[in-house]
Formats: structure tokens, C-alpha cells, sequence
């Protein structure tokens, strides 16, 4: 399992990784699909096999799908491709990568120093999560829930048909 | 046995058998179209025809396997990969017989929804890379219409979830032990039924290909065998659909007198039939209706039934 482990985080690293340095968008969002998926192996290795299948069908299969949609209708072609090699100059990458640098050092920090424990050693299925979820957890639930309802009726709102004043 | 021969023995089998059973479909939907409309169909290559699949399959290898100059090409060749490696992923979860899984995990329905709905990617993907009007609408058809109906799939299935109280397909399969899940939980099978129609993009559900206005829309550019995966990849869809609709609301393989797999195999065969007679019996809607039709029809009736069935569950609880 441990070696499970570590394939599918240097996947998710890499696939990450080649995500920010891909001028073209469609291939950009397929490296983060890729990804996605190494960390719901990620998930899965930790015990938490319920969190690794929800991280597939909502991100990977819903989300994701609904941005290549959205990319598709802007129909990006080669000019595009050109404009993002022109904003992706070197001296851009300093800031975040000053930043990614700060906390690359906390983690390493974390592992060195602190009492970490590796992997959960429990697996959690989809009765423990959903207990807890309905459970001590139900307002953040319900927030969420009610969040996602406002959502709703705005892109209602938005999406609507005007009828023609007669 | 040994184990591990029994699991590698399996494993064969459930990649052996569907890919097999899916070419072997071609034929059967040929001569069953054909006796609906009163003609013979493919008749004449070996007995009954059946040898026309293997003729079609040498023709399809030799054909030239062209990328079009504008197409993205990496994309455009992982795109048929896609569909067969997400449809034959879910056949691990499916319980064929007693004991003969390939994975038998305590989220195996999460587990073929997760796949299914990776299975958008092969369809929107290949008509993006291909670069050409048609196949952009078919991919811009298929991304709409399967995450719409992929919605209420779900839904349809945490009926049976909720009286069994379990996503392991077993569980599932031993619950329907006095009586089939298709009984209580009828409302929810034929939101299934519909919803897995669109998933695997048959007719009538068939809008990302509409041969009459989009030229074969999303594989409009794709040849050999490239386009065969995506032939094979809709067939083992079926096959997919007809197997998890039969573990889900028909017992599974449970039945009595014959061994458990043919009564699996029996009753997976009843819905592929069924699935081709809807080819040949119902027209293709219009794409908007379509749209509401799912989402104003389907989701709400999707919800009622999720509602209702976990009163009742609850009341029968207490």
C-alpha cells in the first residue's frame, strides 16, 4: 500500500506540475484530471475509499467536464496558445513560486520535526462518513446545501427567457 | 483451486468474454433489426451470418488509420482509448456468479458511477481533437446530454442502496433474496433504464452521432480501428448497462434449477434485446427536448422516488 502511496503522489505532483506549464488549455485541464485521479488513489491508500470515489465523480467526471465544455464553446485555437507563451514570462514565476517555496518548507518542517503519522489506520467506508456527516457535521452540511441552492435560482435567474413585452 | 490462478482465471474471463460477446453483438442488433423490419440481414457469411462480425473485423484492421493534419493528435488518440478503458474498469465490480468477482469493494456502485461519468471524456474529447464542425457538436451534444442524465442516474440507484444499506454490489445481489429490487423500487428501475440508454448513447438517445444532421458527429474523422473502439466501446456499454440493471433490480444471478451464471447471462441478454428493439422502435427526439426532459421531468421524479423510498424504509425501521 505504501508503495501505492508514493506512485500516485509523484503522479499527482508530476500531472500538477505539467498542468501549470501547458500553453494549451485542453491539454492543461487534462493534466489536472490526471491528477485528480492519482489523488483519489491517494485517498483510497488512506483509508478513505468513499472520499476517493466522491473526488472522481464530482470533480474528475462533473466538474472537469463542465470546464472543457466551457473551453470547447470558446473554440481557443493557435492565437490563444501564443497569447498565454507571452503572459507566462519567467519573471512570473517568482512570486508563486516564492510562495509554493514557504510552504514546500513548512511541510518539510512538519515531516522532520513534529510526531507525524503516516496513512490512517482505519478505513472509513461510506457509513462512517455519511454518520458524521449527518451528525456533529449537519449545519456545515446545511450551509453548503443552502449555498448551493443560492447557486441554483441565480444561474435560474440568469438563464431565464426574457419574454417579449407585447 | 490455487488463488491466484482462480483470480488471474477471472480476471481473463471478465476482459475475455464482454469484448468477445460485444463484437458478437453487431451481428445479433444487424439480424434482430432486420427481422423487426421484415428483411434478412447479414445471412450469408458462414452459419446464419454470425461469421460477417469476424469478416468486418479483418476489413476494419486493414482499413488505413488516418489522423487528419488539423487534429490534435495525442488527444485525438487517447480519446477512443478512453471509453474502453473506463467501460471494461466497471465490468470489475459486477457480480457475474457467487464468488466470481473481480473486485468486490465496499464502494462497487460508487465505483461504476465514478466510471461512467469518466466515460463523458472519451466523446467530448474526440470531438474537440478532431478539429472539424460536426464533431465539435456532437462532443458540445454529448457533454450536455450525458452529465444531465448522469445526475439522475445516481439518484435512481440510492433506492436499492438505501434498502439494502450497502454500495457492494454482493450486498445488493443477496437483499433480492425473497424478492427482486425491480418490485419496490420499479420507479427507480425505469429511471435507470432511461438514463443508461443516454449514457451509452443509443438511440433514441443517440443525438452526439444523428447520422442525418451531424455526418456521424463525434467520430466523423476517425477510421479504422480507432473508430472500431468507438463501435466496441457503445456495444460494451450495453452489455455494461444490461448486467448492472439485471444485479440491481432482477436478483442478480440468483434463479432456480440452473447454475447462477446463466441466469445471469439469461437475464443480461433479455435487456440487451430490449435495448435493440428500442433502435428499432423509437424516433430521435429534438436535443432540447431531450435537455428538459431530463432535467424536468427525470431529476424531480428522481427525487420523489429517493424521498419516498427512505420514508418508507425509515417507517419500516421503527
Amino acid at each position: 500500500m505504501d508503495a501505492l502511496f508514493y506512485i500516485a503522489s509523484a503522479v499527482a505532483i508530476i500531472a500538477t506540475f505539467l498542468m501549470l506549464t501547458r500553453m494549451n488549455v485542453v491539454h492543461a485541464l487534462l493534466f489536472l484530471i490526471v491528477s485528480l485521479l492519482a489523488v483519489a488513489v491517494v485517498f483510497y491508500t488512506l483509508g478513505a475509499p468513499f472520499v476517493a470515489a466522491l473526488e472522481i465523480i464530482i470533480y474528475a467526471g462533473a466538474i472537469m467536464v463542465l470546464f472543457i465544455f466551457v473551453v470547447m464553446m470558446l473554440n481557443l485555437g493557435k492565437r490563444a496558445a501564443a497569447q498565454e507563451r507571452e503572459w507566462q514570462r519567467p519573471s512570473l514565476w517568482v512570486g508563486p513560486s516564492a510562495l509554493a517555496a514557504v510552504l514546500v518548507a513548512e511541510v518539510v518542517y512538519l515531516l522532520t520535526h513534529a510526531d507525524t503519522r503516516m496513512s490512517g489506520a482505519v478505513a472509513l467506508g461510506p457509513r462512517q462518513v455519511s454518520q458524521s456527516l449527518f451528525g456533529p457535521y449537519l449545519i456545515g452540511a446545511e450551509l453548503a446545501s443552502m449555498l448551493l441552492l443560492g447557486g441554483l435560482v441565480g444561474a435560474f435567474h440568469l438563464g431565464r427567457r426574457i419574454r417579449e413585452k407585447r | 483451486m490455487n488463488p491466484i490462478l482462480k483470480s488471474l482465471l477471472i480476471l481473463f474471463l471478465v476482459i475475455f468474454i464482454p469484448l468477445n460477446l460485444a463484437a458478437g453483438l453487431i451481428w445479433l442488433e444487424r439480424r434482430l433489426l432486420a427481422l423487426w423490419q421484415d428483411r434478412y440481414g447479414p445471412n450469408r457469411v458462414g452459419p446464419f451470418g454470425v461469421l460477417q462480425v469476424l469478416a468486418d473485423m479483418i476489413k476494419i484492421f486493414f482499413k488505413e488509420d488516418w489522423i487528419p493534419p488539423f487534429a490534435d493528435k495525442a488527444v485525438f488518440v487517447i480519446a477512443p482509448a478512453i471509453i474502453m478503458i473506463t467501460v471494461l474498469m466497471s465490468f470489475t465490480v459486477v457480480p457475474w456468479a457467487p464468488g466470481a468477482t473481480v473486485a468486490n469493494m465496499n464502494i462497487g456502485l460508487l465505483f461504476f458511477l465514478a466510471m461512467s461519468s469518466l466515460g463523458v471524456y472519451s466523446i467530448v474529447l474526440a470531438g474537440w481533437a478532431s478539429d472539424s464542425k460536426y464533431s465539435l457538436l456532437g462532443g458540445l451534444r454529448a457533454s450536455a446530454q450525458m452529465l444531465s442524465y448522469e445526475v439522475f442516474m445516481g439518484l435512481s440507484l440510492m433506492g436499492t442502496v438505501l434498502l439494502t444499506g450497502s454500495f457492494r454490489l454482493n450486498n445488493i445481489v443477496d437483499a433480492q433474496r425473497h424478492m427482486w429490487f425491480v418490485i419496490p423500487q420499479f420507479l427507480g428501475f425505469v429511471l435507470f433504464l432511461i438514463a443508461g440508454v443516454a449514457e451509452t448513447r443509443r438511440l433514441p438517445f443517440d443525438l452526439p452521432e444523428a447520422e442525418s444532421e451531424l455526418v456521424a458527429g463525434f467520430h466523423s474523422e476517425y477510421s479504422g480501428m480507432k473508430f472500431g473502439m468507438f463501435f466496441v466501446g457503445e456495444y460494451l456499454g450495453v452489455i455494461l448497462i444490461s448486467a448492472m440493471i439485471t444485479v440491481l433490480f432482477f436478483g442478480g444471478w440468483r434463479g432456480p434449477w440452473l447454475p447462477p451464471i446463466v441466469w445471469f447471462a439469461l437475464k443480461t441478454l433479455c435487456f440487451i434485446c430490449f435495448f435493440i428493439l428500442l433502435r428499432a422502435a423509437l424516433p430521435r427526439p429534438r436535443f432540447d427536448q431531450l435537455m428538459s426532459w431530463g432535467w424536468k421531468v427525470m431529476l424531480p421524479l428522481a427525487l420523489i422516488n429517493l424521498l419516498v423510498t427512505g420514508a418508507v424504509a425509515l417507517a419500516a425501521r421503527t
